[in-house]
């Protein structure tokens, strides 16, 4: 009755790619199936506009300046796009940049040396990070709420440490980190700029070669299927809610280094740009799905479409219809596909 | 298993059952809706713990306290919801929460063996999926229950328990899962299927236990058996 071992030939072969419509269907498919694709070829569209329509865009100081001026916003997206591909949202970020920053700022106005008040802002970066991911997991707050409520409280910290005064004054060593430039090839490449793609690289590798990348993808993708399997399910949430802190705290002391200054009003309402980059760059907001790439695409595609709509004389107000504008179109592709590849 | 009881509540559950399985056999659980089908099963793949009673595995007493012991035990289950992650690919789903590390740290996923043994054990199992890169999403319901049967026999040294595992399935893709399950034994593991269908019953399964209102009341050689006589035990009726 069971005699035959190969019962399982005439299922369908979805896959279906040999010779070369092959090819071309694998393209199509790729195309279909990744937004980091799709919204490369969009930023290099933006681009190559900006190229023909502007004298300056295509300098090596514009781009610098463009690639520097989201590369916090990009670092504390990394670990958003972690939380996301988790199952869950941070919106701490704004107050998490500020009040890291604030706190290295403290401790360096104060005489204390560089490389404490650095290690200590991103302590605290991360420290919040694990309130937030404690709270989630082992309270059962919803996502939303808990990093709503961490978002009040780390602000209320900026102001209350600070009484509302920025802190300024800082040692030029500590400067260097987010105003340097180092010198490769032909070009003056800033220093922030450098540890976006380093930490890019370094959250790639994380989260596609190490085991714990398997098991936050999993997470976000069924979290139910995941405990199943004996994920660790509280312990995998934490860690992502902790290196979003961490993240967070790395783009605000290069910030404040950048500014020279550490106000209790930065960084204000960054996270929305920050999830707005995890968006864009095709990374599911259900959980689960899409890789960090798209996040540092995301990131760069808004603010070169700040960067061009001053290149082309816009007024700035302008600014935030525009960028609302690309948030929703780029989702809305990226979900149009998802329907289509269905 | 001996003598399990497992109260809910004032409810009784289970009442008593003792519960044997032989090692290559293939077993089938049934009994009507309430019977304590699935609160035995998952009594043995460590859901529950039971209130009473006592089990053994090749002879020792053991105590299966989480679904992560049962696993150490060699007793894989194949959940009714299968326990995939839709939006991983085959491969990643196949070693879910036991991904092999390479290096030192024990940090690192060995993608290539993850592969390797993923494409080994589904061809040893005679289970064709489109690739190893399809996420299960874009899997048919029977190739995704194939998945999860195939995982469990990959990892279930001694036990492979199944609830239902042709619930949501066509005729066609039914009959695939029943040969899969068939061919287990030849694997070296013992199964537990629960069905309602006693047809499927009838097809793969060596023996058939019937639970009515938490206490055994029948065990048959399939050899020994008629599908009658297995209805009139499920639903009490008396012989004539």
């Amino acid at each position: 009755m069971i005699s035959s071992p190969v019962f399982w030939k005439n299922m369908k072969d979805t896959s279906g790619n040999n010779g070369k419509t092959g090819k071309l269907h694998k393209a199509v498919s790729l195309f279909k199936e990744n937004q980091v694709i799709t919204i490369l070829l969009v930023l290099i569209g933006i681009g190559t506009f900006l190229g023909i329509h502007t004298k300056t865009f295509f300098t090596s100081y514009n781009i610098f300046n463009v690639l520097r001026a989201f590369s916090w916003i990009a670092i504390s997206a990394f670990g958003q796009a972690m939380v996301i591909l988790g199952g869950g949202i941070d919106l701490s970020p704004g107050s998490v940049m500020a009040l890291s920053g604030i706190i290295t700022g403290m401790l360096l106005v104060r005489g204390v040396a560089i490389v404490v008040s650095v290690i200590a802002g991103l302590a605290m970066g991360a420290f919040i990070g694990y309130i937030n991911g404690t709270l989630i997991s082992r309270s059962n707050l919803p996502p939303f709420i808990a990093t709503l409520g961490m978002m009040s409280i780390a602000r209320g910290f900026c102001y209350g440490l600070t009484n509302g005064w920025p802190i300024r004054k800082f040692p030029a060593g500590f400067l260097i980190l987010g105003q340097a430039d180092i010198h490769i090839l032909l070009w003056k490449v800033p220093l922030p700029v450098i540890f976006m793609i380093a930490l890019a690289f370094l959250s790639f590798i994380f989260l596609n070669n190490t085991k714990y990348g398997y098991h936050i993808y999993a997470v976000g993708g069924n979290e139910y299927s995941a405990s199943l399997a004996s994920i660790n399910i509280t312990r995998t949430k934490i860690l992502i809610y902790t290196l979003s802190g961490f993240f967070t705290a790395i783009g605000g002391i290069l910030m404040t280094s950048r500014l020279g200054v550490a106000a209790p009003t930065a960084a204000l309402g960054y996270e929305l740009d920050i999830i707005a980059a995890v968006a864009i760059g095709g990374i599911s907001l259900r959980g689960g799905e899409g890789n960090i790439w798209g996040a540092l695409i995301g990131a760069a595609i808004m603010q070169v479409i700040r960067n061009g709509l001053v290149l082309l004389g816009f007024p700035a107000y302008w600014q935030p219809a525009a960028i609302g504008t690309v948030i929703i179109i780029a989702v809305m592709i990226d979900q149009f596909k998802k329907v289509r590849s269905q | 298993m001996k003598g399990i009881c497992k109260y809910f509540g004032g409810v009784h559950a289970l009442e008593d059952v003792d519960f044997e399985l032989y090692s290559n056999e293939i077993l089938a659980l049934v009994g009507d809706n309430g019977a304590g089908k699935s609160t035995l099963i998952k009594i043995i793949s460590g859901v529950y713990t039971p209130d009473r009673g006592e089990i053994y595995l090749d002879g020792e007493r053991i105590e299966i306290r989480s679904p992560s012991v049962a696993r150490a035990f060699g007793i894989e289950t194949v959940y009714q919801e299968l326990a995939l992650v839709e939006t991983r690919d085959v491969a990643a789903n196949f070693f879910l929460g036991r991904e092999p590390t390479k290096g030192r740290l024990g940090v690192f996923i060995d993608k290539k063996k993850i592969s390797d043994v993923t494409v080994k054990t589904l061809k040893m199992l005679s289970i064709t999926l489109p690739s190893l890169r399809t996420a299960v999403r874009n899997l048919s319901g029977g190739q995704r229950q194939a998945l999860a049967v195939g995982r469990a026999a990959a990892w279930g040294r001694k036990i492979i328990v199944m609830d239902e595992p042709t619930a949501a399935l066509g005729v066609e893709e039914s009959r695939k899962v029943l040969d899969l399950v068939g061919q287990l034994e030849k694997h070296g593991a013992s199964v537990i299927v629960i069905s309602h269908n006693l047809r499927h019953v009838f097809n793969v399964a060596t023996r058939i236990v019937v639970l009515r209102g938490g206490k055994r009341v029948g065990s048959k050689l399939k050899s020994e058996t008629t599908a009658d006589e297995i209805v009139k035990l499920i639903t009490g009726a008396e012989l004539i």
